[in-house]
């Protein structure tokens, strides 16, 4: 808003987006407060809660712990980018289905980790589930519906796949 | 009281070189900022003291891992998901594979570089006990040049180290001369996953004929700073791994170490554990010797 501070210029969820703000405003500040993209939640503030996890450049990190300087020319994706021409993800529909997300707080996080697991790992095993969303906390479900919702998604997409590759026969 | 991002500067000149120039214009004006994992909470909380930043983020020329026939060097930027994921470092150096897979999350190990946690100075650095075992030196840099001091010689005191007010830590050496070693690595935190230590030790040993050759034990929150454990260590060296040397080194152990009390522990409990662990260690080397 002020013309007094830089340009910072980056790409999130596809759109190239400048912003005038502190250098060291928090990305998750910039996120909610000037690109209103309210998805991204705020938890503890300092790195323990995953609750503003998004990815950065293919990175999984916590926004409140980023400079929003160091966003400069990066590619960001956000929870609002995970559906596609408006309809949830296959992840999302996951979490719709088995009930992973409860209060919704923890949930956009969750959707990242989660996200940037699948994407290392297509076919992940429970114990790589929890090790790849250890940094999110939810107070609600207990943790076991959000690792069921991932295992949902994973095979899904699985069969996906193999569908494609019948039709491409 | 939250913290407010216009009272402080941030810039990011790119390049190795012009960050060595702005600290060398103005020592002690500027503070270093890479991942922003211990910098960031400061700032949230609203005390982060430094007005002035420089950021490290993105520097290329320190975020590499060199791998030469006798030894690793991994740039000061190198993220602790470089390191987790680069195959042959943690072949030879698994306890640093080891600590780089428990600093924090995902989110957090993508984000933290091996020189901030070493610089940072916390007594409780996951990465500082094996750096310690494995004869780690680091390189300073400035625009007076380069120098390579031994890690163990790094910290001075609570939050103290020998770098200079002009100074960046560009580099950590690793020598390859571990594989035979016994090796052992553990953290004692609140739980297992996310915690901060509350005492960490790890250990590399050589035995020959029974007898221990050589021996580098390195303790987080056992003292003030990182450090290593001498006289338990000196305890253990050309003895054989009984019981009585056990209980020797144990007594080293709790005589040397000089832990604070601070709101993850006591020096007390410290100390117990920081013996304990040492011990568990001592005697899984007996069993494996027996076999």
């Amino acid at each position: 808003m002020s013309a007094e501070w830089p340009a910072i210029h980056f790409t999130v969820n596809g759109e190239k987006r400048t912003v005038r703000v502190p250098p060291m405003k928090r990305l998750l500040d910039v996120i909610r407060e000037d690109l209103r993209l309210t998805g991204t939640k705020e938890g503890c503030g300092e790195g323990e809660c995953g609750s503003c996890s998004v990815r950065m450049n293919g990175e999984l990190l916590n926004s409140c712990l980023v400079p929003v300087l160091q966003a400069e020319e990066a590619t960001i994706q956000t929870v609002e980018g995970l559906a596609v021409n408006g309809v949830p993800g296959a992840l999302q529909q996951a979490f719709l289905k088995y009930g992973g997300a409860q209060c919704g707080i923890c949930t956009p996080g969750m959707l990242m980790a989660a996200t940037q697991l699948l994407e290392r790992n297509p076919r992940p095993s429970m114990a790589e589930i929890r090790e790849g969303l250890a940094g999110n906390l939810c107070r609600c479900t207990g943790f076991v519906r959000i690792f069921e919702s991932v295992v949902a998604a994973a095979a899904s997409r699985a069969h996906e796949q193999v569908e494609k590759a019948a039709h491409a026969r | 009281m939250r913290g407010n991002p216009e009272a402080h500067e941030l810039i990011a000149p790119g390049k190795l070189e012009a960050v060595l120039e702005l600290l060398a214009t103005a020592p002690g004006e500027w503070t270093p900022i890479a991942g922003g994992t211990e910098l960031m909470v400061a700032h949230a909380a609203g005390r982060l003291g430094a007005g002035r930043l420089v950021s490290l983020w993105g520097i290329a020329e320190l975020r590499f891992i060199e791998s030469m026939p006798e030894r690793f060097v991994i740039g000061a930027g190198t993220t602790f998901t470089d390191l987790r994921e680069h195959a042959g470092l943690s072949e030879d150096f698994p306890l640093l594979a080891k600590a780089a897979s428990w600093i924090g999350a995902i989110a957090n190990q993508t984000r933290a570089t091996i020189g901030g946690n070493l610089v940072n100075g916390s007594p409780a650095a996951d990465s500082s006990p094996a750096l310690l075992v494995y004869d780690a030196e680091v390189e300073l840099i400035s625009v007076r040049g380069r120098r390579r001091i031994p890690y163990s010689e790094f910290h001075t005191s609570y939050k103290r180290t020998v770098l200079a007010a002009d100074e960046l830590m560009f580099s950590v050496h690793l020598p390859r001369r571990f594989a035979r070693h016994r090796q052992y690595l553990r953290k004692v935190g609140t739980r297992r996953a996310m915690a901060i230590s509350k005492v960490a030790l790890a250990a590399t040993l050589l035995l020959d004929k029974g007898t221990v050759t050589e021996i580098r034990l390195g303790a987080a929150s056992l003292a003030p700073y990182p450090a290593r454990l001498y006289k338990a260590e000196a305890a253990l060296l050309d003895q054989a791994v009984t019981e009585e040397t056990i209980q020797r080194a144990r007594g080293a152990l709790l005589a040397e170490a000089k832990p604070i009390d601070d709101i993850r522990s006591t020096a007390e409990y410290r100390k117990q554990v920081g013996a304990n662990l040492l011990e568990e260690f001592l005697l899984e080397l007996r069993t494996t010797e027996r076999t």
